[in-house]
């Protein structure tokens, strides 16, 4: 143990590059490699709430840091939701934390979804795979606030009825009046009866007012270029689109210059934009 | 009761058309059912018919050997099921299963393609919707194949 | 009437003075006693290192340089001129922006853990010898790292205790152009003090301005004389040869539009050919702040530790997601950082990103010429080398 010199815990809000300690409240399996993980602050102090759509810089002691998009229910304060894919060494150490285990987080970061913009006027959300994830705060913001929002129209492509996400909810938000729910998967075995087909085939089967829309799209960059083309086939307007981009972060403050895209830092200039502002950067092919 | 004829002219896919070709079209059509679970054609079978859903659901399925059986996609009303009775070897590529109880308007392909040859007009506008078709089913199946969602 | 004007802006009604370069020792001296690590330019290793200096026996007397695409040599020149020569390799961002630095530690406690700031607060610094381009580039990361969304601490505690002795430059090396970017040779503020060595045979001294009530104080502590007008000819004139002298140009005439449009411009291709993604211009560059962290453990696994390293774009790592790489080719590469330099920049921090240094130019192992590589672009000369 070697003596170190004036050590003193420094209080985390003054530097957006210290992680606040949280608490592992539950890990629940959501499919084979995916897992949402439930934390509250560890001081107990409800820091200041999240907009959907925002992002949080997740650190494992010691292993390493992720930016993952919070996907709970904002109205639970205090209390932060992500749900998370094991691809790698350092997802892997995050679904494996254990209920009581410490967890460091910073943020929130990035903008949210246009939810002011949306009152009044329907919700389109369209997911492909995990990029449901950063949606579903949008739909528990609707549902609760049902008479702000017009019609809430869920249109959620996966890639097999294994790795669809959160199915309990889906069929709950289902039933909610004013809502439609639709699913499919890109490869379906004889034991699914839903949908089978791209998440574009979806559109035939929603019940769109396209010019009283609002949509929000997140998911694999290509999904989310064939899907903007086919909400503007469907008549919606280019500013009433909105998408979340993803690149590399280490920082999620501006700082460390990774996550740039054309000229826009994803990490405060997004992850959130709307269609209109990267719709010439989406073509372009290693930007 | 709905006649044929307006049942045809009023389906999404053939919007658009005139009266006289929806005439035609009529020939060549009949009210179909099939219960739920059952199979309406299998792969390797003689093609001379496609159809018009108009409730229901029907999946498109591939029994690949030493593999799971997978479905490439689901038809609901409004679609159009079936293209492989315009081109020899007019033969089935797919199981057709129809998952839900499903009704539609099943087409004659050997009816029409009799009256395609005698009537170019009518083949046109049948070409041309059909080649339609195709262009969007082939765009979503490259899509599929992207496999986007998969682990990289 | 004499009175002065805060920080940041040349003191009003207050003339240059002179300082004979003998005195020059007594700068030194006056910020060490108010406690600052004087930080200056020092003979290293073949070429002009950043380093601690306590006297001006440290400073690289009698040097000058040679720069080309490449290529860079320290030659001797005149025998007592302290500041004869241009950029080196190394910037200021050395002591502001450290290349290694711990953002913390953490020890666990319990299943949770503890954060631990432990940081030595370096400094105060001075800076001795800061040119025009180099000025321009600390001012450029102020307004990334102190006044944008969120203020970084590390550079902000460094960055507000400097005390800077700018130095103008009286000759360009080959590699300069800071002139046609309009970042030097003259410097006009956003300095405590400011130099320029003039010197000939027979006569070596300093004009010496100050650019703020920290450099007044100081300034009246050494004994110089007010500058004579012939002088002040004198300082001119060397300012105008050394901008006179720059050869390399960048025109940013439409330039931002161009690099924004010119994403699919096949021309990328033979422009970034040689290039090995080597990372040396971005890590010569006085601007370019990419860094990256790495988390650790001791062997006990109980203790662990953030550390922040300068990073590249031009790493293949950098662009890395979803198991790829997004900016697979050094033309995609080469592409980002030029675009960032002269367009993205803008957009994000209101100036180009360039300062006109000229090191990147220099420091290429194969002679990459960024003022080439706009030139190419702008004149559509497909037959053009990089």
């Amino acid at each position: 143990m070697t003596a170190m010199a004036t050590l003193e815990a420094i209080p985390v809000a003054n530097d957006p590059m210290l992680p606040q300690a949280y608490i592992v409240q539950h890990v629940d399996k959501e499919t084979s490699d995916t897992f949402s993980i439930t934390v509250d602050p560890e001081d107990g102090v409800q820091h200041c709430s999240f907009k959907p759509g925002q992002f949080s810089m997740l650190w494992v002691f010691g292993v390493g840091e992720l930016p993952i998009s919070i996907s709970g229910d904002p109205a639970e304060r205090g209390r932060l939701v992500y749900t998370v894919r094991s691809v790698g060494k350092a997802t892997n150490s995050l679904v494996s934390r254990k209920p009581g285990d410490g967890i460091g987080v910073r943020g929130p970061f990035g903008t949210g979804w246009p939810l002011e913009i949306a009152r009044g006027r329907d919700v389109i959300v369209v997911a492909g795979g995990i990029g449901l994830a950063p949606l579903r705060p949008v739909i528990y913001e609707v549902l609760q606030n049902r008479e702000q929002y017009g019609r809430l129209v869920l249109l959620y492509g996966a890639r097999s009825p294994g790795d669809v996400l959160y199915r309990k909810e889906l069929a709950t938000w289902a039933r909610q009046r004013e809502t439609q729910v639709l699913t499919t998967v890109d490869y379906g075995g004889l034991s699914w009866h839903g949908h089978v087909g791209v998440v574009t085939t979806l559109f035939k089967y929603a019940r769109l007012h396209p010019s009283r829309s609002v949509a929000m799209i997140c998911g694999p960059e290509i999904m989310m270029r064939f899907v903007t083309r086919e909400l503007e086939l469907q008549g919606l307007k280019r500013e009433d689109i909105y998408v979340s981009m993803e690149r590399n972060m280490k920082c999620g403050v501006g700082f460390c210059g990774h996550c740039q895209y054309g000229p826009h830092f994803i990490c405060k200039d997004g992850p959130v934009f709307p269609y209109e502002r990267i719709r010439p950067l989406l073509d372009k092919y290693e930007l | 009761m709905e006649t044929l004829e307006r049942i045809i002219a009023e389906h999404p896919f053939f919007a658009g058309l005139e009266s006289y070709y929806t005439g035609l079209l009529t020939g060549c059509a009949s009210n179909v059912r099939f219960p739920a679970g059952s199979y309406i054609f299998k792969e390797g079978e003689p093609a001379n018919h496609f159809y018009l859903i108009r409730s229901g659901k029907v999946a498109l399925e591939l029994f690949p050997p030493h593999d799971r059986p997978i479905t490439v996609e689901t038809l609901e009303q409004g679609e159009v099921l079936g293209w492989s009775w315009l081109l020899p070897p007019y033969v089935w590529t797919f199981h057709g299963h129809a998952t839900q109880e499903t009704r539609a308007i099943a087409l004659d392909g050997k009816c029409l393609r009799a009256k395609c040859e005698q009537n170019h007009d009518l083949g046109y506008e049948v070409w041309k919707r059909f080649a339609q078709l195709m262009v969007r089913r082939l765009h979503a199946t490259r899509l599929q194949l992207l496999d986007i969602y998969a682990v990289k | 009437m004499e009175h002065a004007v805060e920080t940041g802006v040349t003191i009003c009604g207050r003339r240059p003075h002179m300082l004979e370069a003998g005195k020059l020792s007594e700068l030194i001296a006056a910020l060490a006693r108010r406690g600052y690590t004087v930080i200056g330019p020092t003979g290293r290793d073949g070429s002009v290192a950043l380093d601690r200096i306590d006297s001006v026996a440290d400073l690289p007397a009698g040097y000058n340089d040679e720069q080309s695409p490449g290529h860079y040599r320290l030659k001797h020149g005149q025998e007592q001129s302290l500041f004869a020569y241009a950029v080196g390799p190394q910037s200021w961002k050395k002591y502001l922006h450290p290349a290694q630095v711990k953002l913390w530690s953490a020890e666990r406690t319990n299943g949770s853990f503890r954060i631990l700031n432990n940081d030595s607060r370096p400094g105060p610094y001075a800076f001795l010898g800061v040119r025009a381009c180099d000025l321009a580039a600390i001012h450029a990361l102020d307004r990334i790292l102190t006044r944008d969304r969120y203020r970084d601490p590390i550079y902000s505690t460094r960055r507000e205790s400097l005390f800077i002795v700018a130095v103008q430059c009286t000759q360009s090396a080959d590699t300069c152009f800071c002139k046609s970017l309009g970042t030097g040779p003259e410097i006009s503020q956003g300095f405590d003090l400011a130099l320029t060595e003039l010197c000939s045979p027979g006569s070596h001294q300093f004009i010496i301005r100050t650019g703020s009530r920290r450099g007044t104080k100081l300034l009246s502590e050494l004994k110089t004389s007010p500058a004579s007008t012939e002088i002040l000819q004198e300082e001119a004139q060397a300012l105008e040869a050394a901008a006179h002298r720059q050869r390399r140009n960048v025109n940013q005439t439409g330039l931002k539009e161009l690099l924004n449009k010119g994403f699919d411009d096949p021309r990328w291709e033979s422009i970034s050919a040689r290039c090995m993604t080597c990372a040396n211009c971005t890590m010569v560059c006085p601007t370019c702040f990419c860094t990256t962290v790495e988390d650790g453990n001791d062997l006990t696994l109980h203790h662990a530790e953030r550390w922040r390293r300068w990073d590249s774009c031009f790493t293949l790592s950098f662009s890395y997601i979803h198991g790829g790489s997004v900016r697979a080719s050094a033309k995609a590469r080469y592409r980002q950082w030029l675009t960032h330099k002269f367009s993205a920049w803008i957009d994000q921090f209101g100036t180009p990103g360039c300062v006109g240094c000229g090191r990147c130019i220099t420091w290429c192992p194969v002679g990459i010429d960024l003022t080439e590589s706009v030139r190419t672009l702008q004149e559509g000369d497909t037959n053009g080398n990089p």
